[in-house]
């Protein structure tokens, strides 16, 4: 066991952080904005454009396709060193981690040669339509439909919780085209322009007052055939390549240092014992948010490891999201009670620490559902890693059209 | 970065798994179990000296193999799983490491090498009463270089030949070595809720004893050798802790209600991917303590306690989801469940429970944030 970096990571760290400092923009105000500023969007491309340029985009991808022809281990090195610059937003995370390596493994050559580099370089970003009103954890529940007309295909649906699609050039779509077909069996996969006629995107009005999410419709959107992705039918199995990318991007991070946050704020407050910082049913709770932290931190190090040996990393990564986003809650709901009355004010001007515990409890539910509820997430945990059988199921072998919807 | 065991010691972890799952199967634990008379496995314990495990951790100019304390903590893992019922963990990383740590070099050379061949049994008696590790449990007083007092519970204190007591001398509180087989030492065995480890009383009336390190640092070098056995003792929680899981899966599997194996109604999936999760997030602070106890850094404190603080928790969980997947069967005196069951609570207590070493792990961070 060994925390160092070997020599040869060392000098790549060393090349990272050189370019780095040399490179990274420093941090300005309008980067706060968000990406739906138009100079935090284009700070956001030209930062992608220079790391694609100097190889550091997409580092494990052949060059031939924009990407830097390198290895794992120097990619998790690379991220590692560019959190801890300020950089712009990324709003590449889903084209690049899911929408994008899709096409890589299942799209046409000539979808590839058309789509991958400019994706890399920023210039294009990509959004994933795959959640549906009536299908959030149970993805092969889409009624989206697609209809063959000749040789397009004309589309009629809608989805919901698109990140990004609000400034997205292009979609994965997931579809239902034969009804007739058990559920899994009769979707298939297209890509299409967000901004072709048929497509209107509407902002989720989220609880916490922000809108990272879109709702998708598509009123007659005509695609031609040669934007499938994959055979007619095979959506389903196009569309698990995306999720298992997407369980490789989402996951880890959150209150990594939350429990530095509590301690702080308790150095400030009384209880009717004394002060907060004594109070031992608190220490308690900071003992176990830190360990669980912790463990997180040194599970992401085992799984890096793997990579640094070119092993295959092992399912422990699966347990980040499940355990920070509890973690974020307990942490938010904890520190709120310690402020007793004033815990209720949320302006960041009046309110302890900026508000950040407000902030965390106002996110920490949608950080508990997005990407896999906790639900979801124990039985993929189950299921996969410890080869419980699938729990009886009333929609397979039944035609789509038949399964019962409630509705 | 290179966070894992290397292939030298996953063999030596294999090759640990393969000898116990030979001499060690679960009718050895039972046998101990079972018979009030023996303490341990007397058989078991000479083959594993045989093996050279005790002297993993000690160095080759005291008898040990000179391997380091990564190799330790992955035997330490196979002996947790097997519930080995043998007085491992008081003879080695108790009474070896505090004879590493803080042994006149004559008292290195006396007893290293003899634990190292496996002819001495160690044991660690600081506890007087209920509660913490305080100053409150140095009521035993040495005058004149002879012990008088009590110490309970003491683990292996029934077998050991050498105990190292926690005590004062005047007025100081310091750690002291006491030959158990000499003059002035009554043993009686308590019966607790593992009886495949056996536990002392112990009571000195004027027993010889040395002292061990320095005057009126008994306290501090006690901690110091907690903070090596908790990181030990977290490879073997992770052990039993993962077998436990082990045998709630395949107990899932087989036993099937309504019509189909338990193992697919969410209720059990969740229960398990919980065991799961704690395992993996213990597993990886122990990791991080076996780094540090081998490393010898200034993080120890912090990684020993977050060691034992996620290894209690994830055996703890375990044993007791385990024993519930298992139903009416897993209440059985039958069924191995109860075994874990008992084990997580021996070694969720024996280097100080839980509650208290939260309490450490928040002082070292207070410490580390003023630093």
């Amino acid at each position: 066991m060994d925390f160092n970096d070997t020599p040869e990571e060392a000098a790549y760290r060393t090349e990272v952080r050189a370019w780095l400092e040399a490179n990274a923009p420093k941090r300005s105000g309008e980067n706060d904005l968000g990406l739906e500023d138009p100079v935090s969007m284009d700070a956001a491309k030209a930062w992608q454009r220079k790391k694609a340029e100097a190889g550091y985009a997409c580092i494990t991808w052949p060059k031939a396709w924009g990407g830097g022809g390198g290895k794992s281990w120097q990619s998790v090195i690379f991220g590692q060193e560019e959190s801890k610059v300020s950089t712009p937003g990324n709003p590449f995370a889903i084209g690049l981690g899911m929408c994008v390596p899709t096409v890589m493994t299942a799209g046409k050559e000539a979808d590839k040669e058309r789509f991958v580099r400019p994706a890399v370089l920023g210039d294009e970003i990509w959004c994933q339509l795959f959640s549906e009103p009536a299908g959030g954890s149970d993805v092969a529940a889409a009624r989206t439909r697609a209809v063959r007309d000749g040789d397009d295909w004309v589309i009629n649906g809608q989805k919901v919780w698109t990140s990004g699609a609000h400034f997205s050039d292009f979609g994965l779509l997931l579809t239902r085209t034969d009804v007739d077909q058990p559920k899994h069996k009769g979707m298939t996969m297209f890509w299409i322009d967000m901004h072709a006629p048929g497509v209107e995107v509407r902002p989720i009005h989220q609880m916490s007052g922000a809108s990272n999410f879109n709702e998708v419709y598509f009123t007659d959107l005509r695609v031609k055939d040669s934007q499938r992705v994959g055979a007619v039918g095979d959506g389903w199995k196009v569309s698990l390549v995306t999720l298992m990318n997407e369980r490789l991007s989402v996951g880890g991070g959150g209150g990594g240092s939350g429990h530095g946050r509590v301690m702080k704020l308790a150095s400030d407050i009384a209880t009717l014992a004394g002060s907060a910082s004594k109070d031992a049913g608190l220490r308690e709770k900071i003992a176990d948010w830190f360990v669980q932290a912790e463990g997180l931190k040194y599970t992401t190090y085992r799984t890096m490891t793997a990579l640094s040996r070119g092993q295959t990393p092992g399912p422990e990564n699966s347990i980040a999201k499940v355990v920070s986003a509890g973690v974020m809650q307990d942490m938010a709901h904890t520190a709120m009670d310690l402020e007793d009355q004033y815990g209720i004010i949320t302006d960041p001007k009046l309110a302890p620490l900026n508000a950040a515990f407000q902030t965390m409890l106002m996110g920490a539910p949608g950080l508990r559902i997005a990407g896999g509820t906790d639900e979801i997430l124990r039985n993929i945990i189950a299921e996969r890693v410890l080869g419980m059988p699938q729990d009886v199921r009333l929609d397979k072998n039944v035609a789509f059209k038949d399964i019962p919807t409630g509705r | 970065m290179d966070f894992d065991f290397t292939d030298d010691q996953k063999f030596l972890k294999g090759e640990a798994r393969r000898f116990l799952e030979s001499r060690c199967d679960v009718s050895v634990v039972r046998g101990v179990l079972n018979d009030p008379a023996r303490s341990y496995d007397a058989g078991l314990w000479k083959a594993v000296a045989e093996q050279g495990w005790m002297g993993a951790a000690i160095p080759e100019a005291h008898g040990g193999l000179g391997l380091g304390h990564i190799e330790l903590a992955a035997i330490a893992e196979e002996l947790g799983r097997a519930l080995a019922p043998i007085p491992f963990s008081s003879t080695v990383y108790f009474l070896a490491e505090a004879l590493m740590l803080a042994g006149s070099d004559a008292q290195k050379a006396k007893w290293l090498p003899k634990i190292a061949a496996g002819e001495v049994i160690g044991c660690f008696a600081t506890s007087e009463r209920p509660g913490a590790l305080t100053e409150a449990q140095a009521q035993a007083r040495v005058e004149n270089g002879k012990l008088t007092g009590a110490k309970i519970p003491v683990t292996d204190g029934d077998a050991a030949n050498l105990a190292v007591v926690l005590a004062k001398e005047g007025g100081r509180v310091g750690l002291f070595l006491v030959e158990l087989d000499g003059p002035g030492v009554t043993r009686e065995t308590i019966q607790t809720l593992d009886p495949t480890r056996g536990v002392a009383k112990l009571t000195f009336e004027g027993a010889p004893a040395e002292r061990l390190g320095e005057a009126g640092e008994g306290l501090a070098l006690a901690e110091q050798v907690l903070n090596r056995a908790a990181v030990l003792l977290a490879f073997e929680q992770v052990g039993g802790a993962d077998r436990a899981l082990e045998m709630a899966k395949s107990y899932a599997l087989e036993r099937y209600a309504f019509g189909r194996p338990i193992g697919s109604y969410q209720a059990i999936k969740h229960k398990l991917a919980d065991i799961y999760i704690k395992n993996e997030l213990a597993r990886s602070n122990a990791y991080f303590g076996a780094w540090a106890l081998e490393t010898g850094a200034a993080e120890l404190p912090v990684a020993a306690a977050a060691s034992r603080v996620a290894a209690c928790e994830a055996f703890w969980f375990a044993a007791k989801e385990n024993l519930q997947t298992h139903g009416g069967m897993g209440y059985t005196w039958e069924v191995d469940c109860h075994l874990f069951y008992r084990r997580a609570q021996q070694l969720g207590l024996v280097a100080g429970g839980a509650k208290a070493w939260k309490e450490r792990l928040v002082c070292a961070l207070e410490q580390r944030n003023a630093a």
